[in-house]
């Protein structure tokens, strides 16, 4: 086989899988799409509430993704941003701003102002110190959100209001609700595609392949991952935002360095650096916590194991799985 | 803030440094020489303060129920590191945090489903029950101070076995190249076992220490697991000397800053603002500490020569 036909069948498999990927995500989120006409018929609002759960928490999955699978940072503090999001729209509409546009434009100012400073210093470490860094500015940001007494303190806060947009208020209907997140969740996973894939995407998943010889080719490694730090925190930021739309309820727990690393569980679980992993993780951690918790209290007792057997025998994640199932058949 | 107050939290300081030294000597030397992020070391403080509580309600001695809680730690932790640890030397960080991770749910609520979800406590030992006079004016627990002074001395007899014998030899070599040692006929993997073990016999020791101080309940190592991580990630990786220092250094920095952080507020802000702020400042130093010590040293304080 020549070199050039070689490339070309090369070209048409990655072509062929980029295909395979698009439809099964594609899929998945047609599939949830659909949930509100299905929870019509079982299982109602309780169903409906954990799936919207679920999206969210996919959401910020996807963006934790991007630094994981494609850049090859490790951040074991994402959850600050979800932290951040949700008591920027709960102390805005507490001070009476309902505006959703505004909170949203809000949310973002702060998330990114945050993703900057930290990102510039945590982005100067590398390996576990990377790990470590972004775990202590998680802990920052769980520390300040717990002192705000004013807003709760270390309890949390209920939220009365609920953003309107335009006037409307579509965020507090539930198929309203469930229609925003599944939007904002589509275009996340639109957006991640698209990236990963452009150039900015190669220069990043380069850099985690090997940085100094992307340094050497000229490209600012340093500037591209802050650049995908940035983002990464603004789309968490507005996960944080839908949380506390849906839960309509504020707390510090969000920010903990456990919720920081069950983000991880979830793009880890679902295979790392398939935006499509993440989507699935997201929404088999939650759906199998839920679920673990219906048959008994001490579910982690279940759960913890699964996890260790997993990471031992199912290398590659949910997605790795999947393939695997296919290659065999 | 009177002298004598200020004796009181250096003391107490130095007692949470020494304990997290205790934690993050097993921590530093378990990530240093293996490369393996074990978030289930926090577990094993836990397991300390736990196994502590239970011989010493059947034995009713704390000396003896210290002794065998150290004996099962050890056991335990040997267990763990045979049965799953073992397999992840090899991999990446994300699977060790992971499994790790699904080790502290586990365990965290085994403790919970054995001894009940509420606190627990352990009387201090009535030889070491009675007060030092420091000063004219200042009555100091001697547990509390032999608490010290014992970590003290496993930090002596650590530092001695590191950089004097030969067991301690070969796990600074492991430190900077695990694969050449293992290349020159040395069993790294039997290395590993013996400085896992100990690491986890040395968390399952600061455990029990702090049960008759601090109440025991589930998860009281997860914080306590995040703090040994800021210090041997300021003390830099790997080095026994940089963790104790370290330990000591943010056992102060934290102590400290909770007394004078809210006073030192009021200087700027109002009250009641300096109220709010103070204690989350307080919370905070720690990190912002440790931010600051790898903005200036990318590899903590006293990098270990050669580690990951």
């Amino acid at each position: 086989m020549t070199e050039a036909s070689a490339s070309t069948a090369q070209a048409a498999s990655i072509d062929g899988r980029t295909n395979k990927t698009l439809l099964f995500g594609l899929f998945v989120l047609g599939l949830l799409a659909l949930m509100p006409l299905a929870t019509e018929l079982v299982g109602g609002n309780y169903v409906l509430n954990l799936v919207m759960k679920a999206m969210i928490f996919a959401i910020a999955a996807v963006s934790l993704d991007l630094l994981i699978g494609y850049g090859g940072l490790v951040s074991f503090g994402h959850a600050a941003f979800l932290g951040l999001g949700s008591y920027v729209t709960g102390i805005a509409l507490a001070e009476g701003v309902t505006d959703a546009v505004s909170i949203l434009a809000l949310v973002l100012l702060f998330c990114g102002c945050f993703a900057l400073i930290t990102g510039a210093i945590s982005l100067r470490t590398s390996g576990v110190y990377f790990i470590m860094i972004t775990l202590a500015f998680g802990q920052m940001l769980f520390f300040s959100l717990s002192s705000l007494s004013s807003y709760g303190g270390d309890d949390g806060l209920t939220l009365w209001d609920t953003p309107t947009l335009a006037g409307s208020s579509v965020f507090q209907s539930g198929s309203g609700l469930f229609y925003s997140i599944l939007v904002m969740l589509v275009l996340t996973w639109l957006f991640v595609g698209r990236l990963s894939q452009s150039r900015f995407g190669r220069v990043l998943r380069a850099g985690k392949e090997n940085a100094l010889r992307v340094g050497t080719m000229g490209f600012d490694i340093f500037r591209y991952r802050l650049i995908a730090y940035v983002i990464a925190g603004l789309l968490a930021g507005v996960a944080g935002f839908l949380m506390a739309c849906h839960a309509e309820f504020i707390s510090p727990s969000t920010a903990s360095w456990q919720n920081s690393g069950n983000l991880i569980i979830m793009v880890v679980l679902g295979g790392i650096g398939t935006r499509n992993g993440a989507l699935l993780g997201a929404i088999f951690v939650v759906l199998i916590e839920e679920s673990l918790s219906l048959i008994t209290h001490e579910w982690k007792l279940i759960f913890g194991p699964m996890l260790v057997l997993i990471v031992l025998f199912a290398r590659g994640g949910l997605v790795g799985l999947f393939a695997r199932l296919r290659g065999a058949a | 803030m009177t002298t004598t107050l200020l004796l009181i939290q250096i003391l107490n300081g130095a007692q949470y440094g020494v304990l997290l030294f205790l934690i993050a000597a097993g921590l530093t030397l378990v990530f240093g020489v293996m490369g393996f992020i074990n978030l289930a070391h926090g577990v094993q403080y836990m397991i300390g303060a736990y196994l502590t509580f239970m011989f010493m309600s059947v034995t009713g001695n704390f000396f003896a129920a210290l002794l065998l809680g150290l004996a099962s730690a050890l056991i335990l932790g040997l267990a763990l590191e045979v049965l799953v640890f073992r397999h992840l030397y090899d991999r990446d960080h994300l699977d060790q945090v992971l499994a790790t991770f699904g080790i502290i749910l586990f365990v965290n609520e085994a403790v919970k489903v054995i001894w009940g979800p509420g606190t627990l406590t352990i009387a201090t030992p009535e030889i070491l029950s009675a007060s030092f006079q420091l000063t004219d004016n200042l009555l100091y627990p001697v547990y509390r101070l032999s608490l010290i002074g014992v970590g003290l001395a496993v930090a002596v007899g650590l530092y001695v076995i590191v950089t004097k014998t030969r067991v301690g030899m070969l796990i600074r070599a492991g430190a900077a190249n695990a694969e050449m040692v293992s290349a020159l006929g040395v069993n790294i993997r039997q290395l590993f076992t013996i400085v896992f073990g100990f690491g986890a016999m040395l968390a399952g020791f600061a455990g029990a220490m702090a049960a008759p101080i601090f109440t025991i309940e589930p998860g009281m190592g997860d914080d306590l697991l995040i703090v040994a991580f800021v210090v041997i990630i300021i003390g830099g990786i790997g080095s026994i000397r940089g963790a104790f220092i370290a330990a000591l250094l943010v056992g102060l920095i934290d102590t400290l800053g909770r007394t004078v952080a809210t006073d030192a507020m009021k200087l700027i802000f109002e009250p009641s603002a300096a109220n709010q702020i103070g204690p989350s400042l307080a919370s905070m130093l720690i990190y912002i500490f440790m931010a600051a010590v790898l903005y200036f040293k990318p590899q903590g304080l006293f990098p270990a020569k050669g580690a990951a």
